[in-house]
């Protein structure tokens, strides 16, 4: 059934003694496990991911009811192909390969084969004893969370889907536990104002938050630590909050980074003000590897509004705000404080639909590239996104990675704004240095040598020609110089009208053929000059008139 | 008329000439522009035939009167996507033009006079023209000579030269490049033939002893032959040169033809020494030159290497080192009603039309589609890259004829960092400037050549008839990308069917 596999997978080093030569797809089972983690109801892929994974060559297995809570019925996958095993030991023990969303538990790790292949959220930098125990078990694991933001990955951006979701759910708890509309109305029964809403950190998930508050009718304020995020915040349609002082808070992969201490002052005077006069705060500020930083203090929910929300989206890191309680509402001072830590898993369908294409696309991406012959799944450790996010491999563990110089503007990891920051500036030099290729001496060089040859055959001219030649070269250059600044404004819209007004112009010679005309009647170039004539104020009448017949048509 | 108030005359036609062309630089300006040139000439002709040297007006008034109604005619007659045939002809007037008004002068004065006084008597004896030449013998007559053979040099590649690009952009010769064997040999002995008849004519001239003269059994103004037999060459020279460019090249080769046709009446300048001739012909000139200078630039090409020609011929050879390369992915093509979905959904669209929407004629119903999604609040706007089409700007006259407002017509450098912005592109007849490769693929002929990065927008979709390459016969990477739709189709056949979607959802 899967005919073209059976060629040999050369780099999967040693972690599986015995087996290293040959390792065909058909072989290789894909296990995918219900979460144990609790309320954790997404799932790694659907059904509809099991079809291509087939196509791949693998076989799917997929234990019992692990779609369910994300609307996904076991009859589903097995319609589209995949086993169902009823037993998470059984189904472990037996993949190759296994996809998952939350890291998994010691009990699961203690579970898997020696030497398979685990993909799922790790958070390598908080969970170094996971990745012992995983080193220990001998399992090879690529975080999902710590998948390089670059433009190659961005298929398989698992964080930039869910945050994407997550954002949207913030902005729905917050409605739902406001107890006031969103939108602004001016009704019979009085005034009702519209909401004002804070977001802190515009990334995906705060931009997404912008969107979906905008689209409630709320006014959206944003602050950003990294100033290129402007743009993208005031097309969403929030208003970018200032800050009267200049730090760059640009890190590496697209996040920001730790702002100094006067930064930092600057900042939470900011959300003070803030916080006495919006209705939502939404955070989602996260600096990588490091717990989230407090922004909202106790002291500035105390000033809130009583009925206000604050959604606190790094509370699984920690939390931006100082009273948030991961997983839970607080309600201090009137004030709700949601740290759900499972936004994205409330809307689980979806996300088991983004994760499991974000999961099938970083399997594809493992088996080689399309044009290859063989279709191999394969551990490539020179692959640019498989290495960063491979957190543990045989018994070894490899995080962090090893940094790569990044090659300037190819590739920085980036989120969107910078992507296109990125690619638009080789961009911008490359068409200056088409230009200036040959600048730098040699083009001094031959500037100079322009004017020596030009100085050289101006002064042989000054020396045989007559002046009445000299006269009209005079008119003649400096004319052409007069033509080629004016023609310079022309806006290339106008290119074609261009072109036949100076052809009409152009007509101008009939004045040379007028000079001829009076000759002999019987003469030759009288009668040249009458057809010189004709011709010529042909193009002097069809140039004009189609030129203002095509000018008319341009309206604003 | 005092020859100082035909200075000044001419002085105010050449300012209104400048004003002229200042004035095309804004679509507010441009009427003005045009009828400042208008003026400016009518002034000149007005006031040169109230000159001195203008006694006769029995040949010269029918002349100026049939000219005017013929020109008016085609004017008033000629389709848009027919201006690029329009202009082309009409260079080839001023080629023509030039070339008579040369070998009239020539033959009127100062050889041209005895000539015509040997011929009346019919007894003149070279002999006897020769020694009044001896004496008229001055470096003022050799450049003089030198001047007439100039202008009628370019006047006469400017004719043949423009008469092609007409037959091509027309459709009655073909547009693939004609490769003679051995052709930049066969330009080069052409070119030197010219420049030795040139010596020629120029010594004939001026001693009044012609060789070529002996042959005939009638009277012959010296160097006349050798005059002739240039301008026979020039002309097959013109022929050669635009024969070997291929059809995509002709936006180069008419603007090189406008700048050529200034440089002649400039030259026919110098030879009546006339300063208005000098400065108008000046003006044109270095406007074609420009002209053809933005379109190389906008190909990444050298002058030398378009009009040299021949590009994009080795058909096979392009298409087989794609081939090497093999497809990147899969085609995804889609229905006309689907693309009527994705454009009603969609914030904000970009139009990329290429001469494939000249062809199909596509420019109305794109309009009416244009017209439906501003009333929806989508905002559209149209791409136009510079070599697009036949003729520099020829897009944005299309899109004015069928009503599009400039002020959604952008340049390439203008709207080309929108496209990430954007929710559907809709390519309509263009390839080679939307081809990825050009930014990519170092080994691509295209490579470096400023393309619009249509790829960058959420969906593409692009209106073809079937995968053939385009004119530079490079595979497109676009049309394997993963969020590019295919619309198979006739353009005015898709669209139409698009729009009858949109219309009637």
């Amino acid at each position: 059934m899967h005919e073209t596999v059976g060629a040999p997978a050369g780099d999967k080093p040693g972690e599986k003694p015995g087996e290293k030569t040959i390792n065909p797809p058909a072989n290789l089972r894909l296990g995918i496990p219900r979460e144990v983690f609790p309320g954790e109801r997404r799932v790694a892929i659907t059904p509809g991911n099991v079809e291509k994974f087939k196509k791949l060559g693998f076989e799917v297995a997929v234990q019992s009811e692990a779609g369910l809570a994300a609307g996904f019925d076991d009859a589903e996958y097995v319609k589209a192909g995949a086993l169902i095993v009823p037993e998470a030991k059984a189904l472990l023990s037996s993949a190759d390969v296994v996809l998952k969303v939350r890291a998994p538990s010691p009990g699961e790790i203690a579970m898997l084969k020696a030497g398979a292949f685990l993909v799922s959220f790790v958070m390598p930098a908080q969970n170094p004893e996971l990745l012992k125990q995983l080193a220990g078990a001998k399992v090879s694991t690529l975080a999902l969370d710590a998948i390089p933001r670059t433009t190659r990955a961005q298929k398989m951006d698992v964080l930039s889907s869910m945050a994407n979701l997550a954002g949207y759910r913030a902005v729905v708890e917050a409605a739902a536990a406001f107890s006031r509309p969103f939108t602004g109305q001016i009704t019979a029964a009085g005034k009702m104002p519209p909401a004002k809403i804070m977001i802190i950190g515009a990334g995906v998930a705060g931009l997404a938050a912008i969107g979906a508050g905008r689209a409630l009718g709320a006014i959206v304020r944003a602050f950003d630590t990294r100033p290129e995020v402007k743009d993208q915040i005031t097309s969403m349609g929030a208003e970018f909050l200032e800050l009267n002082f200049h730090e760059d808070g640009t890190g590496e992969g697209g996040y920001a980074k730790v702002m100094s201490p006067e930064f930092i002052k600057a900042e939470m005077e900011l959300f003070a003000n803030q916080a006495k006069e919006v209705d939502i705060i939404i955070t989602t500020a996260l600096i990588p590897g490091i717990k989230a930083p407090v922004l909202i203090t106790a002291a500035m929910v105390e000033s809130m509004r009583r009925g206000s929300v604050i959604v606190d989206m790094a509370a699984e890191q920690g939390g931006n705000c100082e009273l948030t309680r991961p997983g839970q509402v607080a309600v201090v001072h009137g004030v709700s404080i949601i740290g759900f830590t499972d936004l994205a898993s409330r809307m689980a369908s979806q996300a088991s639909q983004l994760l499991g294409n974000n999961m099938y696309n970083l399997i594809e991406s493992m088996c080689g590239k399309p044009k290859d012959e063989v279709k191999a799944f394969h551990i490539d450790l020179e692959d640019d996104i498989v290495r960063p996010a491979l957190v543990t491999h045989g018994s070894d563990v490899t995080w962090p990675p090893p940094k790569k110089p990044v090659p300037a503007g190819v590739d920085k990891p980036a989120p969107k704004a910078t992507v296109a920051a990125a690619t638009s500036a080789p961009h911008a030099a490359k068409s200056k240095s088409g230009h200036g290729a040959k600048s730098g001496p040699a083009k001094g060089s031959k500037v100079a040598v322009f004017w020596l040859i030009a100085s050289g055959i101006l002064w042989w001219l000054g020396t045989v020609a007559p002046a009445e030649f000299l006269n009209h070269l005079t008119v003649f250059i400096l004319a052409c110089f007069i033509g080629w600044q004016v023609v310079w404004n022309v806006s290339p819209a106008l290119h074609t009208p261009l072109m036949s007004v100076t052809n009409a112009i152009s007509g101008i010679i009939v004045v040379g053929a007028m000079l001829q005309i009076s000759g002999p009647v019987e003469h030759i170039s009288t009668w040249l000059s009458a057809v010189a004539v004709l011709v010529a104020t042909i193009n002097i009448s069809g140039g004009f008139l189609v030129t203002q017949r095509m000018l008319k048509m341009f309206r604003r | 008329m005092p020859q100082t108030i035909l200075t000044v005359s001419y002085l105010l036609a050449s300012m209104l000439f400048i004003l002229s062309l200042g004035g095309l630089s804004t679509q507010e300006t441009a009427r003005r522009g045009n009828l400042y040139g208008a003026v400016g000439i009518l002034i000149a002709v007005i006031v040169t035939s109230l000159s001195p040297v203008v006694k006769d007006f029995s040949l010269l008034m029918p002349a100026v009167l049939i000219g005017t109604i013929i020109g008016a005619m085609l004017a008033a007659r000629v389709a848009m996507t027919s201006m690029p045939e329009l202009v082309a002809v009409l260079h080839s007037f001023v080629g023509l033009s030039a070339v008579l008004v040369g070998i009239g002068n020539f033959l009127q004065a100062p050889h041209g006079v005895v000539g015509a006084v040997g011929g009346a008597v019919g007894a003149a004896s070279t002999g006897a023209v020769s020694d009044v030449h001896a004496s008229a013998f001055s470096a003022m007559t050799v450049i003089h000579d030198v001047e007439i053979f100039i202008g009628v040099f370019i006047g006469a590649v400017t004719l043949t030269g423009s008469i092609m690009a007409f037959g091509k952009l027309r459709g009655s010769i073909s547009g693939n490049p004609l490769m003679l064997p051995g052709r930049h040999w066969l330009n080069l002995g052409m070119v030197a033939a010219a420049l030795w008849l040139g010596f020629l004519f120029v010594e004939s001239a001026a001693t009044g002893v012609d060789p070529f003269a002996e042959m005939f059994a009638f009277e012959v103004a010296p160097g006349l032959v050798p005059l002739l037999v240039m301008t026979a060459i020039a002309c097959v020279i013109g022929v050669h040169m635009v024969m070997a460019i291929g059809g995509a090249d002709m936006p180069v080769v008419v603007s090189m033809l406008n700048s050529y046709s200034g440089w002649a009446a400039a030259a026919a300048g110098f030879m009546l020494a006339n300063d208005l001739l000098i400065v108008t012909g000046a003006l044109v000139g270095s406007s074609g030159a420009i002209l053809s200078y933005i379109m190389c630039r906008a190909m990444n090409r050298s002058f030398i290497s378009v009009i040299l020609g021949g590009f994009g011929t080795g058909g096979g050879k392009p298409a087989a080192s794609a081939a090497a390369k093999g497809p990147v992915g899969e085609v995804i093509s889609v229905e006309a009603a689907e693309v009527a979905e994705m454009l009603e959904s969609s914030k904000s669209v970009i139009f990329v039309p290429g001469y494939g929407m000249a062809v199909a004629q596509a420019q109305h119903p794109i309009r009416e589609i244009t017209d439906i999604l501003r009333k929806k609040g989508v905002n559209v706007r149209f791409a136009i890259h510079p070599v697009a089409g036949r003729l520099p700007g020829h897009m944005n006259v299309l899109l004015a004829e069928a009503n599009v407002p400039y002020d959604i017509v952008f340049e390439m450098d203008e709207i080309n960092d929108d496209f990430p912005d954007t929710d559907v592109v809709i390519v309509v007849g263009a390839n080679d400037v939307v081809n990825p490769a050009a930014q990519t693929d170092e080994s691509s002929p295209i490579f470096g050549m400023p393309v619009l990065e249509v790829w960058k927008a959420k969906t593409c979709v692009v209106l073809k008839r079937g995968m053939a390459s385009g004119y530079a016969g490079v595979d497109n990477p676009l049309f394997y990308n993963s969020n590019t739709r295919m619309l198979f189709g006739d353009a005015k056949k898709s669209i139409d069917s698009v729009l009858r979607a949109l219309s009637n959802p």
